[in-house]
């Protein structure tokens, strides 16, 4: 069964919801669809139902108000559904998606790529274990679900995350045993002139720390954890001083815990860009490999524009405007008038944009990071394969994420590789001694979310399979 | 007073709760919230055990990308980081 609309948006964060609000503004039909029940995307993710009331949170409000503006907008919402393919044909794009294990297509004249970021988290030894949760994932819990993680947690990573975890897990009634940063205090003193662009979230987070300070939660500035450990859930973490690029050294110590954040900043889930056939690059300051954009969310691919983390990582505010930008690009596209100023917007994203850019600089891992990750460490945590298998492979003469994956299957499991790619991309740089940049990450195949074969061949009538004629002999 | 970082769960209100079961044991959850939460909240965090060495396997992600917390639910395989919790839900784990 295949549908049509004018324009589709994936993805129903910031940016996604943003942009099928205006381009609704202008008489498009436009459908929006996203993997969550509720639009909000991560950052604004929705409460689940079971919850009745709860204390207003930033993050909250927001979210109702987006929530709100959608339900009352023409957009139709397609929440809870599953995109795994973007087929581009005559249409010119067919959007492939699962909807209560049904498989459904959407045909559309202009495509919005909105589908975010995911989180990137260096392989260190236990991070397997169970009570290991990602930090991104650690507030998609909080949000949705108003539960603490575990009864004792040890946050370990880069970037303002940390803290926001740490303050939530304590504000739903946990208990945090440390927070353990690869930053300094010299790199937040850094940050100062960018997070003045935003005194209120620098308020809240100063807030968070303070709060930190007054009830005795020790704060290891300049440190990561460099083991979990435990028998069949986490038990203590080790962790160490870092250096200058952050390789751990010195002795280590100990921090008793029943659970474990760990996060090293996020990149964009750039698969669904990849299937709809625009070109990536790298750009370590917004998270690596992103795709190739021009102004205002345009692309390489007609009728396709993309907005928000996944076109790099800028966070939540620049988003929002992003997202505006491929909107009325997208009806500029179909050929409306724009009557938004789109100078005034630029000039918005520009600020935004400019903020966030300085929260993913404290985010994003330095080199020596890397060495967290021992020869015996899980890498593809689908397959159980260590760092030592991946470079043997490599040694076999294996010099790219492709071949490292048809060789030994790291990024073929359930996950598609979304939790072993950096890491494998950053052994075969290190091997080859060339940059990152150079180690293009594999070709993004169809699904992009595990479907199964029921749901793919859907119902049918024997009789309506169409037979090709035998060969003749 | 002005508090610095205050204690909210209490001032959650919440679902009646309903029974579920996990390997053939009862535990309680709040009506309509996310079994990986539910799950949490019992202590049960040791979901599965990884096909290529047997390892213990949890809840990682939490948002549907990782695969990690996938359990069985009438026969189907499903992340119970996307699956809302309803009286006389059976799950297995996958567990060896």
């Amino acid at each position: 069964m295949i549908t049509d609309t004018d324009i589709a948006v994936i993805g129903a964060g910031p940016a996604g919801c943003n942009a099928a609000l205006l381009a609704a503004e202008y008489d498009f039909s436009v459908v929006m669809l996203d993997e969550q029940v509720s639009p909000g995307g991560q950052v604004w993710r929705a409460k689940s139902p079971a919850i009745l009331s709860a204390p207003e949170t930033p993050e909250s409000v927001a979210g109702e108000s987006v929530r709100n503006a959608i339900s009352q907008s023409n957009v139709t919402h397609l929440g809870g559904v599953r995109v795994w393919h973007i087929e581009r044909s005559e249409d010119p794009f067919v959007i492939h998606y699962e909807n209560a294990g049904v498989s459904c297509s959407l045909s559309c004249r202009c495509l919005v790529i909105a589908t975010g970021a995911r989180e990137t988290i260096q392989p260190i030894p236990g991070w397997t274990l169970p009570g290991v949760v990602g930090m991104a994932g650690a507030t998609s819990i909080f949000k949705q679900d108003l539960i603490p993680i575990g009864s004792k947690m040890v946050v370990s990573g880069t970037g303002p995350l940390v803290f926001f975890v740490a303050a939530e897990q304590q504000r739903l009634g946990g208990e945090v045993a440390a927070i353990v940063t690869s930053n300094t205090l010299l790199d937040w003193i850094k940050a100062l002139p960018a997070m003045l662009l935003r005194p209120g979230l620098l308020f809240r987070g100063l807030r968070w720390i303070t709060a930190m300070y007054v009830n005795r939660i020790p704060i290891y500035w300049g440190h990561t954890v460099t083991r979990v450990e435990g028998e069949s859930s986490v038990s203590r973490v080790e962790f160490k001083k870092i250096s200058k690029d952050w390789t751990p050294q010195g002795q280590p110590r100990f921090i008793e815990c029943d659970c474990v954040s760990l996060g090293s900043g996020l990149i964009s889930a750039f698969e669904s860009f990849q299937l709809a056939g625009i070109s990536l690059e790298h750009n370590s300051d917004l998270g690596g490999w992103i795709p190739k954009q021009e102004q205002d969310g345009r692309t390489n691919v007609g009728g396709c524009f993309i907005c928000g983390d996944g076109a790099g990582i800028r966070g939540s505010l620049a988003a929002e405007t992003h997202g505006k930008l491929a909107g009325l690009s997208a009806v500029a596209f179909l050929g409306a008038k724009i009557n938004h100023s789109i100078v005034k917007l630029r000039r918005e994203y520009a600020r935004a944009a400019s903020f966030g850019e300085a929260m993913s600089k404290l985010s994003i891992p330095r080199p020596g990071l890397t060495k967290l990750t021992t020869a015996k460490t899980v890498v593809c945590r689908c397959e159980g394969i260590t760092r030592a298998e991946i470079e043997d492979e490599m040694n076999l003469g294996a010099q790219s994420t492709i071949s490292v994956k048809s060789g030994v299957r790291a990024g073929m499991g359930p996950c598609g590789g979304k939790f072993c790619q950096t890491a494998i991309t950053d052994l075969i740089a290190k091997t080859k001694s060339c940059p990152v940049s150079q180690i293009a990450p594999p070709t993004a195949r169809p699904p992009l979310r595990p479907i199964s074969v029921n749901t793919l061949a859907g119902d049918f009538d024997y009789s309506d399979l169409p037979i090709s004629k035998p060969s003749p002999l | 007073m002005f508090q610095l970082a205050p204690n909210h769960q209490d001032d959650i209100v919440r679902t009646s709760k309903v029974s579920f079961t996990f390997d053939g044991k009862s535990f309680l959850a709040y009506e309509g919230e996310t079994l990986a939460a539910a799950l949490m909240r019992a202590k049960l965090l040791h979901l599965r055990d990884a096909p290529a060495d047997g390892a213990p396997r949890g809840v990682f992600c939490c948002m549907g990308l990782c695969q990690e917390c996938v359990v069985q639910v009438d026969g189907k395989t499903i992340e119970s980081c996307r699956l809302p919790v309803s009286q006389g839900l059976h799950v297995s784990s996958l567990r060896r």
